[in-house]
Parts: C-alpha cells; structure tokens; sequence
C-alpha cells in the first residue's frame, strides 16, 4: 500500500482529501452533535443532490451545483423553520425530498445516456480530482478560521443562544454563518463518503470524541484525528479488499462508535456492581 | 429618590394567532424584589423574555431605566430555566461564568483578560461555589446549575436580575440557598423573579405580579383566595399553617 501510496496520484488525492474532510468533519461535526442538528445536516446534505443534477444539466462542475444547493437550503432552512409552526423537522423533511426530487428531474432531462452517479450518492474518494482536492483545501481552511478564530464566541453561542443575545452578540448573524459553515462541510464530505452517508462521518467521531474528553477544544481535535484515522483505514481497506470506500469508512466508524459504547456500558455496569457489593460489606 | 427601572405600557404579545400577553401595564421601581405568578401557559416567561428583547413584541412600550428599545444600555443579567439548556455540554463551572464577560461584538480571537478570570472566583464564591470551580457542568445538582447561572449572570454585573423559575425540579434545602442569595443579591440590584412557587411569593418577594395573559394583580405579596382563583381560573383554597400552600378544590371540570 505505501509503494502504491508514492505511485499513484489517485491515492495521494485519496489522502490529502480524507484528511482535509476529516479537519472540518472534526469541528463542525462537534458542534452539530452539540447543537443537535443531525438531522438538520442529513437536509442540506440530500439537497445537494439537486444542485448535482443541475450541474450535470448545465454543464458546469456538479460540486459546484453541490455547494450551491447546500448553502440555499442551509439559509432556507433556517429562516423557514424560525417562522413556522411545524419548526424545523418538517422543513428538513421537505428540502430533504425535494432536493433528491430536483437532482433525479434534471438528470432526467439531461439528453443522452445518464451519468453515473453513485460517487456522488456514496461518496468515492479513490477518485478525487486535482480541482476538487483545491476546494476541499479552501473549505478546510475557511471552516478552520472561523471556527478557530471566534471559538469563543461559539463557545457562549452553543451553549446558551439567550444569553448570547442579552449580551449583544448578533446570534441571528452567528446562526447563519453557522448554517453556512454546516453546508460547506457537508460539500467537503461529499466526495469521501457521499450524500447519503454523510450524516455518519459528521456524527461518529465527535460522538466518539464525546466519550472521553469534555473539553470542547480537545473534543474537536479528538473528532478530527479519529476522522483521520476512519478515512485512511477506510482508503486502506478499499484498496486493499477492492470495496467502495464510502461505505468502509462509515462502517469502520460506526461500528467502532457502537463498540465503544458497548465496552463502555459493560464498564460502567462492572462498577456499579463493584460499589454494590462494597456497600454489602 | 427611587428610579423607575422597569415601565411597560400596553405591552402585548401575539404568537401566531395566539394572545400570549395583553394590555400588560407595570411599572418596577429600582431596587424593588418583583415576583410573578401564573399558571401554565400564562405568559410568565413571555413576559420576561419581552422586557430582555429576546421575544418580539406586538405592541405596546417596554422602558428600562428611561431607555425606550434595544440594545439597552443598562446591564441585564438573566438566569434562564434550566432545563432548556443542555446539561451535557463540555465545560466547566468555571468556564461558563466566564462567558458573562464576553464582548458583545464578535472580535477574532477575543480571550478574557486575568482580571476577568480573576473576577470569576469573586462571583462564585458569593454564590458559594468556589470549591466547584473546576467541575464539569454535567456533574451538577439542579441547585448548583442554578447558582451556577446565576454566578453567570452577576458576571455582568447586571442593574436588574431576571430569574425564570430558578426553583424548579431544586430539592427543598438548595431552594431555600437560592432564595437566600437572591435576598442578598436585591441589597445591590433589581430583581425580577418569576415562579410557580407560591411559598417564595409569601415570604421573599417584595411586590407582587400575577399574569394571566392579562395582569390580574400587581401589589403586595399578600395572596388571598379571590386572587388566585381569578388568576388560575378556578377555586383555590389558600392554607396557612406558618408555611404558606394551596389545596385546589374538587370541582366541576377541572382546571390548573
């Protein structure tokens, strides 16, 4: 695997992008575990879809299409949900298929053959392009500023909005960068595991991280390097088994978050009973 | 002489198609100790998250210490109800007093200053928390994330302290602390206090507000058997036997 790793551009690509994805999943998916927007995120995420197919209908880069479609409906989202009745659930639930809705319409309008979407719906990062690795880049660094540079302020947002706005702080501008930043990652994640496994890289680490740090710097750097970890195993087990990588990296970090959580309990139970029978004596 | 620190004029709320609050008139001198009472879905905490800004108004006037709209330039502390907030969250006593302190414009980089670090133990000790400092929030009692909030609001060094139901899901004796606390705390600032815990109106609070989308009472805290069943909307019997508590009524197609 390192001989290929030096030879082939494709798996450089393959590296450098989980690692980029991993960064942003890291502090952003921190934050949307925290804030409980799972299923906010999962929204935005199969609204891309839409902005696939019309790239693929206009002819324009469809990550692009991507990118748009998620900060539309990241912003449309918000905005929709503050001012109905029904709140945000229903508002995700209808982006959600409608964006889905959107990107099967104008792929079935395109002429000719349909492309192959799949890398899209389920992520291949084995095959990355130069030009997409440039945008992981930008949204890597973009993400990283603003939350790195602000983390304070983030810090008081997260935890308790109201206060926030006693104090001042403009929590609808915060909202909505926020909002912003979500859609931008779930483009980067787009391409590393796809629209429709997305949710599971942007949960699994920081739920991991959860689990043994409470300090919230440290549990973004936590999410982050075990992001790292899922992506490059989930690279190594698709080169070397010859499966779809998507699909390795979300298993690999899904059944280590449930086998975590299991060791955990098993753990916790042993020292109750350990307390119980020390109370007996 | 006394300030007026809170004027509200024809203050009403409108959700949708719902009246939260109508017509509210209410005037809270500076200094004063102001509780408010209602059942469920009265408008309690409407009200008070009217006068911090924090819900939209559909008419009427809220000035605070002569100020008439947002931002206002008095410092506002407000202690919210706890269980809207997530108890999970990764951070320390120590560090969420510390958000008191931060700058209401969005700075990059922004870090508290020493004096400020400094000025978090002060805070904590007044509401005896110091040896907590360093514990994770998670690992709190309700009565310590209470006076934890509250450590939090002083941090701002508020002119008047907004309080939604503090008392709730408290045992008994962190009742009675926070109570203490904010008895001292009124020697220096405004209190505004809202709760269903009638025992607190009786013995606490220095005025009284009733809301029941309307204003039914504003006056001494001297609660009798009309008040509140107008306030409630139902038969209420009010017993003392030194404590103050309330016995409702069987009747027909019950309420509260």
């Amino acid at each position: 695997m390192m001989q290929a790793l030096f030879n082939y551009q494709f798996l450089q690509n393959a590296v450098i992008g989980g690692i980029f994805a991993s960064i942003v999943c890291g502090m952003i998916g921190v934050i949307i575990v925290e804030k409980k927007l799972v299923m906010m995120s999962g929204g935005i995420a199969h609204t891309a879809y839409g902005g696939v197919g019309l790239g693929y209908l206009m002819g324009f880069e469809p990550i692009i299409g991507a990118f748009l479609f998620a900060v539309l409906a990241a912003l449309g989202i918000g905005a929709i949900s503050k001012h109905t009745r029904s709140g945000a659930d229903v508002v995700i639930g209808l982006f959600w298929s409608m964006g889905m809705a959107l990107g099967i319409l104008f792929i079935a309008l395109m002429p000719g053959y349909p492309p192959d979407l799949s890398s899209y719906l389920f992520g291949n990062i084995l095959s990355v392009t130069r030009s997409e690795l440039l945008m992981m880049f930008l949204i890597t660094l973009l993400v990283s500023i603003a939350v790195i540079a602000f983390f304070n302020h983030w810090k008081v947002f997260l935890f308790d909005q109201e206060f926030a706005g006693i104090l001042g702080i403009k929590i609808a501008w915060l909202d909505n960068i926020l909002l912003i930043l979500i859609a931008m990652t779930v483009v980067a994640l787009i391409r590393v595991v796809g629209i429709i496994l997305v949710i599971a890289l942007l949960t699994a680490p920081a739920a991991i991280a959860a689990m043994f740090t409470t300090n919230l710097a440290k549990r973004m750097t936590s999410a982050a390097l075990l992001g790292i970890f899922f992506c490059l195993f989930g690279i190594y087990l698709s080169y070397q088994l010859n499966i779809a990588s998507g699909a390795a990296i979300v298993l690999l970090s899904g059944c280590t978050y449930f086998l975590l959580y299991l060791l955990k309990r098993i753990r916790a139970k042993k020292s109750l009973g350990r307390a119980g029978s020390g109370k007996n004596l | 002489m006394t300030k007026t620190a809170i004027h509200v004029e024809d203050l009403s709320v409108i959700y949708d198609q719902t009246v939260a609050l109508e017509g509210v008139c209410l005037d809270v001198e500076e200094g004063e100790y102001l509780g408010i009472i209602g059942p469920n879905g009265g408008g309690k905490t409407t009200f008070l998250k009217a006068l911090l800004g924090l819900t939209k108004i559909s008419s009427g006037k809220i000035e605070i210490f002569g100020q008439c709209g947002q931002p206002f330039k008095a410092p506002l502390g407000y202690v919210p109800q706890f269980s809207g907030l997530n108890k999970a969250f990764p951070m320390t006593v120590e560090e969420v007093v510390l958000t008191g302190f931060i700058s209401s414009a969005v700075k990059p980089f922004f870090k508290y200053s020493k004096a400020q670090k400094e000025a978090v133990k002060d805070f904590l000790q007044k509401v005896g928390m110091l040896n907590l400092a360093g514990r994770q929030i998670g690992s709190l009692s309700g009565g310590e994330f209470q006076r934890m909030l509250i450590a939090r609001a002083l941090a701002v060094r508020p002119k008047i302290l907004f309080l939604d139901e503090p008392t709730a899901s408290v045992d008994a004796r962190s009742r009675e602390d926070i109570y203490q606390l904010l008895k001292e705390l009124n020697k220096e600032m405004t209190i505004i206090l809202v709760t269903h815990d009638l025992l607190a109106i009786s013995s606490h609070v220095g005025r009284l507000a009733c809301l029941n989308s309307k204003l039914v009472y504003h006056g001494e805290p001297q609660l009798n058997e009309k008040i509140v069943t107008q306030l409630y909307g139902c038969p209420v019997d009010l017993i003392a036997h030194g404590v103050p508590h309330r016995v409702l009524k069987d009747h027909e197609g019950g309420c509260c």
